[in-house]
Parts: C-alpha cells; structure tokens; sequence
C-alpha cells in the first residue's frame, strides 16, 4: 500500500515537473494540474494511511485523523480555481497573439 | 469585545469587495466603498498599533481552542505590517482614483480589497495552513489586478506569474504536509513548542520541510535565484498595482522573519544556521544582481523591478544574522523600501502617461508638468539608492551597524551595490529628463494634483521616517526582542502543555 501510494505520487510529480518545462502553454497548465494530483495525495497521506478507518471517534476501533482529510479539501478547491484562472489567461494570451508559447518569444 | 478588532481588516476589505462585486454596474458606488475600505483599514491598523504595543492578543475564530482551531495573533511585528499595507494601498487608491486606471477595466476595485484582505489575514494567521489560504486569496486577487486593462504584453507576463507562483504553492503544500506528518500541527506556536521535541531521526524531515518553506518564501520574496519572474511581471503589471505589489515581496520577508524565529530558531538542533546560512548567500547574490541590473534595465519600470530585488537582497542579508538588533534593522528598511519602490512606480506611471514610453534607449519629447516629476524622481531615487537625508540613507548605517561582525564581505557589498545602483538610478534620471528631442511636440496632460499629493505622501511619510527614526528604531528594537524571545506569542494562544 505504502510503495502504491509513493509510486503514484512520484510518478504524478516526474509527469507534472516535465510538461512545466514545456514551452507550450497547455502543457503547463496540464503539468501544474498533475502536480496539484500529487501534492493532494501527498496531504491525504500525511494523517498516516489506514484503510477502513472512519474520521470519527467511537465509530471503529481507532479512528483516523481527520484534519488532512479537511486539507486537502481546502488544496482541491484552490488548485481547481486557480487552474481555471491560467487556463483563461492562457487562453486570453493565445487569442491575443495566435501563439500559445508560455515565453513568448518567437518562432 | 475588542478582541474582534484584531480580525477586523480582513473582515472589512472582504465585506467590501462582496457588496462591490454585487454593484458592479456602479463606478460611484465602488469608488465610495474603495474609500470607505481605505479610511477604514487605516483607522483599524492605527488602532491595533496601539493595541500591539500593550502586548500580542490572540483571537480565536469560532472560539475553538488552538491547536484545534485556527487563531489570529496580532503582536507588533503583525501591527506594523498592517499600518504599512492600510497606508500604502490609501496612497495608491488616491493616485487610481485621481488617474482613471480603475475605469479601464469593470472589477479593479474588488480585486483590490481582496488583494488588502489576503494580506492582512497572511500578516496576522498563526497558522501555517491559514498562512497558505490566505495567500492563495491575495495571489489569485493579484492575478486579476496584474492584467487589469488587458493588452497582450500583460497576459503573456500574466501567465508566467501566475505559473510560476502556482508552482510555488505546490511546493508550499508539500512543505506543509511534511511538517503535519512529522509533528501532527499546522498551528505556528504550537510546532515551536513540539519540533524541539521530535526524535532525532526526524531532524532530516525538519530540515527538509525548512528549506522547502525558504524556497516558497523567497518565491515571494524574490529572492536570488527564485527573482526572474519579478522584474517583467512588474514591468507588465499596470505601476499603481506594481506600487502596491511592492508590499508583497516584503511578506515573503515577514514569512522568512516569522518563521524563522518561531518555528525554526537557531536554536532548534535540526535547522540551527540553516536558514541564516541560506539566506547570507542569497542577500549578497541578491545585491549584486539588483545593482547591475539597475545599471543595465533598458526601460524605468524594470530598472525599478531590480532596484526591489536589491532592496529585498540587503532585508535578507540583514536578517540572515537573526539576532535582535539585526531584525530591527531589516525591518526598518523593509518599511523604507516599500515606501520607495512604490513612489518610485507610482512616478513611472505618470512618466509613461506623459511620455508615451519608458524606453531609456529613446529620446522622449518634453514631458507636461517635467520639473515636478524630475524633482520627484530625484527624491525618490535617493530614497532607493539610500542616500541622506531620506530614510534609506538611516536604514542602512542601521544595517551596515547590524552587520558589523561580518562587516568585510556584508560591507563591501551593499557599500559597492549603493554605489552601482545609484549609477543606475543617475543613467536612468538623465536619459528620461535631460534626453529630450526638441522636435516632438509636447504632449498635453492634465496636471492631476490629487496624483501628485498621492507621490509626496509617500515621500513625506520617507521624510518622516527618518526625522523621527530614533522613536521608530526604539519601537522596532522591542519589536525584535519580542521576535526573538517569542514566549509571549505562544503563552497567549493557551495551548495545551507539551509533554517531554
């Protein structure tokens, strides 16, 4: 379980970190969307991994913390707004200059 | 019943900008609630000055007790950081208002208040996962300020801004999550007390969520070699929201200070000199790159962009020695070069409006009202560059005096960039006012006095800095000795004993 976990989150973040060193802007915008992925994960995980294990005491033989679970709640909100603001923008800078290179240098 | 005074200017600006967002068919009414707002969070910053001075005072949101909920602390250090952001965004709105820059775009206003409320809710939280939400909430408002009146210039800085600071609040995630796993508290008080007493096999796991915090922070701070973003975004970024911005770098610098008497003092085994070693480096790269990239910017507004990489070099070289004295320093000029960058944009902006560019490389035609501006630039430089008889000149004999056990090489270099930069700011005086080409007719442009008033505020708030520099420095001196022994703000949030 503990290797699963590692794994997914490692491969998430070698996936995002590559397309962010894209020059295209939809990479970019795909590559901070894996690595919001991993970074979510990375939280759940934080309160130790348990399986069955509801957040509430009194409800199973030993409760699991709840508080990563209200994080990573909060990153999932946040990362999905803010992938809608760079996607506008994004998309603002490509009608703008029909050309979707995130430097904005030439050809 | 006073205690609510304390979450005040993050509850004002945010009831604001809801209201503004519901009319925002109405310029008359978001230009009153924008002035109202300002009035208001400049009233509630004086006032918690105040209260600040008698001691931190903590406020519990939903009355939860810490560690399980979240607590606002204001001490002074948080006081302080409040009356500059309410002083500063009151300058900037009397220049928006006077200059028209919020009729280019519907929701300039709003975006403001959000803007002021993430920063204060970052300047008060005693919660590093709060810290985070709240500077989600004052990036996403400043994304929209950034590309306030549109262009594709903007956007293309826009986007790059915005990618690399979401890059950066992934980082500070993984930060934080490391720091739950290791110690099972977000709350700042509560992980001083209990980092201390984490086994020695988690010292590696410390010190790698420290350095993931510094690089977030210095995200923020522009710090060498995290500082490329800056001077472009700036440049692209309307001047009057680039003048407010210049408090955001100083909150990667409140971060750094925060945290690293708090949560990662040199006392703590795992970290010890880490951050003051980092940061030592950083500061003197910082310098140098801030100088010479005064000296080389081929326009103003980049040119002021480097100029606050150099200030944000010497703040963190400063505070790299984390000792009382050191703090106060840093902090005195922090307050100084806030002031200075943003008179400094707020000029650009009046330059570009009347000479229809920045460009240092090209003879401009004769600028409208070009004697006040000139007098103007000349203060303002002064003030950046740190010559007397404005505050940058007091704050740093305080900075070089802080330093003084490293005076050879901390000396040398903030002596040498002083003087690089001043070139720089000489170069960049001289192309836009004495490089005039007669040929071209002189633009007309309205006088704008209320534009004015908004510039030599800032420069007399910089001349009042140093006529009553000794009552300020004293006033800081407290403030540091509370930074360094920071009992007082963890025994006030009444957390649980920690057991040994």
């Amino acid at each position: 379980m503990e290797a699963l976990i590692a794994i997914t989150i490692g491969a998430l973040t070698t996936g995002g970190v590559f397309l962010m060193l894209q020059r295209r802007t939809f990479p970019v915008v795909l590559g901070l969307s894996l690595l919001s992925y991993a970074v979510n994960i990375f939280i759940f995980i934080s309160g130790r991994i348990a399986l069955n294990a509801p957040p509430i005491i009194g409800m199973g033989p030993a409760p699991i913390d709840p508080l990563p679970q209200a994080l990573v709640l909060t990153a999932i909100v946040i990362s999905f707004g803010m992938t809608a603001v760079i996607l506008m923008l994004a998309l603002g800078s490509f009608l703008h200059r029909g050309d979707d290179s995130a430097d904005g240098g030439g050809p | 019943m006073s205690a609510h005074f304390v979450i005040a200017p993050v509850i004002l600006p945010a009831a604001l900008a809801g209201l503004m967002v519901l009319f925002a068919r109405s310029p008359a009414f978001q230009r009153l609630g924008a002035v109202l707002g300002a009035s208001g969070l400049i009233a509630l910053a004086l006032y918690n000055l105040t209260q600040a001075s008698l001691g931190p005072t903590p406020y519990f949101l939903g009355n939860w007790p810490a560690p399980f909920g979240i607590v606002l602390v204001l001490d002074r250090l948080s006081a302080l950081m409040l009356a500059l952001v309410a002083g500063l965004a009151g300058v900037v709105l009397a220049y928006v208002l006077a200059t028209g820059w919020d009729r280019r775009g519907a929701y300039f206003h709003p975006l403001f208040m959000f803007q002021l409320m993430g920063l204060n809710g970052a300047f008060l939280t005693a919660d590093a996962f709060n810290l985070f939400v709240f500077f989600e909430v004052l990036l996403i408002a400043s994304y929209g300020l950034m590309v306030h009146g549109g262009g594709a210039e903007r956007l293309r800085a826009g986007l790059q801004y915005v990618a690399f600071n979401l890059l950066g609040s992934t980082v500070f995630l993984f930060a934080l999550a490391t720091i739950y796993a290791i110690s099972g508290t977000l709350n700042m008080a509560d992980l001083a007390q209990k980092l201390p007493l984490m086994p020695p096999e988690d010292a590696a796991l410390i010190r790698l969520s420290a350095v993931l915090l510094l690089v977030v922070f210095a995200v923020k701070g522009a710090l060498v070699p995290l500082q490329f973003w800056l001077p472009r975004s700036y440049a692209a970024a309307p001047a009057p929201v680039a003048a407010l911005f210049a408090v955001m770098t100083k909150l990667g610098a409140y971060a750094m200070i925060r945290f690293g008497t708090l949560v990662f003092p040199t006392t703590l085994a795992a970290t010890g000199a880490l951050w003051g070693n980092i940061l030592w480096a950083a500061g003197l790269v910082g310098i140098a790159v801030g100088a010479f990239g005064v000296l080389g910017a081929a326009r103003l507004a980049p040119l002021i962009g480097f100029a606050i990489i150099g200030s944000m070099g010497v703040v963190v070289l400063t505070v790299s020695a984390f000792t009382a004295p050191a703090l106060a320093a840093a902090l005195y000029y922090a307050v100084h070069s806030t002031l200075a960058a943003a008179t400094l944009f707020l000029l650009a902006d009046t330059i570009i409006a009347r000479r229809g560019g920045d460009d240092l490389a090209q003879a401009g035609p004769k600028m409208a009202q070009g004697g006040l501006i000139s007098g103007l630039f000349m203060a303002a430089a002064v003030a950046m560059v740190g010559l007397p008889p404005l505050s940058g000149f007091v704050g740093k004999v305080q900075v070089l005096q802080a330093l003084s056990a490293h005076a050879p090489v901390a000396w040398s270099v903030i002596l040498l960039g002083t003087l690089v930069t001043m070139i720089g700011f000489a170069r960049a005086g001289s192309a836009l006012f004495w490089r005039v080409d007669t040929a071209l007719s002189v633009p007309k442009h309205p006088a704008q006095p209320i534009a004015f008033a908004a510039i030599f505020a800032l420069i007399a708030a910089m001349v009042a800095l140093s006529l009553f520099a000794a009552p300020v420095a004293g006033w800081l001196a407290v403030t540091a000795d509370d930074l360094m022994a920071p009992q007082a703000y963890i025994n006030v949030q009444s957390l649980p004993a920690v057991a040994p």
